[in-house]
């Protein structure tokens, strides 16, 4: 028992390392997804038909296949082949941020089509472009609308960048395992490593939800 | 483009492959709806204790990445001495993971009856096992029908996970070819194809189900 | 059956705490067969309370209810459910099953309760639709109803199981006004076939035409009670009087 508690308290600090790295993957990919996310959402909802095409076609695929072979074709396959030298660590960020985005995209659009037509019928009337009234109107809304959704996105890629392990991104799940191979303590080492996952998603939900209530607008409820 | 290649030596492995998962997918998706409805019930109407752990059970699954829960069951629990081979260990896993996730989506099914229709039903001398059958389930079954089904296509995408504790599905069969022959985009891009056409199909087969079950003042699908 | 002369329903000394407030105090009533007593008062009196304690979805603390005759043992499950089919009951929000149709809700009783055949159950369910004004309407599911076409679903849904006694929970209170009028002239239809009904209303017009007696509720008693040509009368010194002047005040000022 105080073996297993010596073994975790020494591999400690090393995990900590590694929850920094899980971090700097969430962070990536989930600002990765953000941007692409709204542009996407956007195209879906205002774009011309090839647009609304091609995200959809993104989204299905992103959204069909699993993360693992995602990770796999695009490391070891397709940004070789288009001459790209990633690190293990970019290319877990790359590949997340891609999947997520996909996601995000609709959390965004659904965003977007709960609000009501009058709003940009208003800010049209008002002498603005599409593109200002989107800028101006529609989106400070519907990102006000889509943080729940976006927080549940948060804590999907969490548990996803648990992945990026298969690549050899030294995260907390990669020097878990290495710990434990070593000092055959898996049980409580992962053990470990799940608690840290817990840790980081609470803290992430707890502060995306400091930012919803910090953002919210004074009586509007959908 | 050799086809050989193709039709000898990769298809016919990812063919077995394809099986391997589906006997992974299937046991996984119903025992994990059961388990998932049994939990997700006690969440809603079990005895305080019970409701407790049922929510603890739940946090656990749904806070820690499936790898985690994967490595513990494989690598962990040989340490208390249960040895479970890597099909077993995938299961399991993949049975509580799910579980979790179903029965948020039935405890929100549940919660989102009623209690009116209890009333009226008790009313006319229906039994609570009676009200239970013929009122609520019907009702909490359709609210939950569009979560579940989205938990069922992840758990077909997740099912690749099994690969890492080395129950070779899929994703293994077509790791090992790739590695082999060093063609890692066409491999992966051929495994993409055969996870997007079980995820469109499954997605299509739901989507008929809800239309069968679809009722006014239930909710659109679209 | 052989009951005599004796009430259909009797209530004694019904008692109810609800979240540590006496919500019911001690309340009696006897209803002889076809008669309609209407319930009255101000929200929040303990009408639905008392109403629910009769059938016990709500078991009372204290007290006795006898349906012809005999005390109900609502401790037997098998008792209560088969008091329950003696009892119809409309809900003030119409508790409609979301899930069925307007046919299936009317027959689902009759099915699994009442163990009737498929066929069976389907036509008593239709002619029960038509006497309440819906046969065109069977296919509908609750949202696609108005609110006056919902309560009398609920309305056919009741009468299907063929009840001695009706409760009427303020029927008319969650409708628009425009669509209580087709809501009470199935209750006044019912009346004048003899059915035995306690109803509570905010209706004073409607209660005054066809009640036998007046029941007034406040705090959780019955304060008064008789014909509504002596409580209510317009010279009459009565709590009744007070609150249902009141309520013409406030629904001449809403026309
Ligand atoms: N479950 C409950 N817990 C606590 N108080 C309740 C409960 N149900 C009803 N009450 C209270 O009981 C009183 C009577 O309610 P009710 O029978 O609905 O009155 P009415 O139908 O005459 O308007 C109200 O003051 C209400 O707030
Ligand atoms: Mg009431």
């Amino acid at each position: 028992m105080n073996e297993t508690l010596f073994a975790i308290l020494e591999a400690l600090p090393y995990l900590l390392q590694g929850a920094l790295v899980t971090i700097g993957i969430v962070i990536g990919a989930m600002g990765l997804g953000l941007i692409m996310g709204v542009h996407m959402a956007a195209g879906q909802v205002y774009g011309n038909r090839a647009v609304r095409r091609i995200v959809g076609l993104y989204v299905w695929f992103f959204r069909g296949v699993p993360i693992l072979v995602l990770l796999f074709l695009f490391y070891f396959g397709l940004f070789a082949l288009i001459g790209l030298n990633l690190s293990a660590f970019s290319a877990s960020v790359l590949v997340l941020g891609m999947t997520t985005a996909a996601y995000q995209s609709q959390i965004f659009r659904g965003a977007i089509q709960s609000l009501p037509q009058g709003q940009l019928k208003a800010a049209r009337a008002l002498g603005m472009s599409d593109l200002t009234a989107i800028i101006t109107v529609i989106l400070p809304q519907a990102l006000r609308l889509s943080i729940p959704g976006w927080s549940n996105e948060y804590s999907i890629i969490l548990k996803d960048s648990a992945l990026a392990f298969v690549l050899g991104t030294s995260e907390i799940m990669a020097r878990s395992h290495f710990v434990a191979s070593r000092t055959y303590h898996h049980l409580p080492l992962y053990m470990t490593a799940g608690c840290l996952y817990f840790i980081l998603t609470w803290i992430g939900v707890q502060a995306l939800l400091k930012l919803e209530s910090k953002v919210r607008i004074p009586g509007y409820t959908r | 483009m050799d086809t050989a290649f193709y039709t000898d030596l990769l298809i016919p492995a990812l063919n077995r492959g394809l099986i391997m998962s589906i006997k992974l997918i299937i046991p996984s998706g119903i025992l994990g709806l059961m388990l998932g409805i049994v939990v997700g019930t006690l969440r809603t109407f079990g005895h305080p204790v019970l409701r407790k752990a049922a929510n603890g059970y739940t946090a656990v699954f749904r806070g820690t990445p499936l790898v985690v829960q994967l490595f513990m069951l494989y690598f962990g629990l040989p340490n208390l001495g249960i040895y479970l081979d890597a099909y077993s260990a995938a299961v399991v896993g993949f049975i509580l993971c799910s579980s979790a996730y179903h029965s948020e989506y039935i405890r929100g099914g549940l919660l989102s009856i009623k209690h009116g229709q209890v009333l009226a039903a008790q009313s006319m001398g229906f039994s609570t096992f009676k009200t239970m059958c013929h009122i609520i389930v019907p009702q909490a079954v359709r609210r939950a029908l569009p979560g579940c089904g989205n938990e069922i296509i992840y758990l077909i995408k997740y099912s690749s996970l099994a690969y890492i504790i080395t129950c070779i599905e899929l994703t293994g069969e077509g790791k090992i070819i790739a590695t082999r022959y060093f063609r890692f985009t066409e491999v992966f891009m051929v495994i993409g194809c055969y996870y997007l056409v079980l995820v469109t199909f499954v997605t299509a087969g739901l989507h008929k189900l809800e239309e069968k079950l679809q009722i006014p003042g239930f909710g659109t699908i679209g | 059956m052989t009951q005599g002369q004796g009430p259909i329903l009797r209530v004694e000394n019904i008692c109810k705490m609800l979240g540590g407030k006496k919500i019911l105090n001690s309340v009696s009533l006897s209803l002889n067969k076809g008669e309609l007593k209407v319930l009255i008062g101000p929200s929040g009196a303990g009408k639905s309370t008392l109403l629910q304690c009769i059938n016990f979805l709500i078991p009372p603390d204290r007290g006795q209810v006898w349906l012809e005759g005999t005390e109900v043992q609502h401790h037997r499950k098998r008792d209560l459910y088969a008091l329950r089919q003696q009892i119809g009951m409309i809900f003030q929000d119409f508790n409609l099953f979301d899930h069925l149709n307007a046919l299936e809700n009317v027959s689902i009783a009759l099915r699994k309760v009442k163990k009737m055949g498929r066929s069976a159950a389907r036509e008593r369910a239709l002619a029960q639709l038509e006497q309440v004004g819906l046969g065109d309407k069977i296919t509908l599911y609750p949202a696609e109803l108005s609110g006056g076409q919902k309560q009398r679903v609920s309305i056919a849904r009741a009468l299907a199981m063929d009840p001695k006694i009706m409760l009427l929970d303020e029927p008319t209170s969650a409708l628009d006004p425009e669509l209580i009028g087709e809501v009470l002239s199935v209750i006044r239809d019912l009346a004048r076939g003899g059915m035995t009904m306690i109803l509570a209303t905010h209706q004073i017009g409607f209660a005054r035409t066809l009640a036998d007696e007046v029941l007034f509720m406040e705090d959780g008693r019955i304060i008064e009670q008789g014909p509504p040509a002596e409580l209510l009368a317009p010279n009459a010194r009565t709590r009744s009087r007070d609150f249902c002047s009141k309520l013409d005040e406030l629904y001449e000022e809403n026309l």
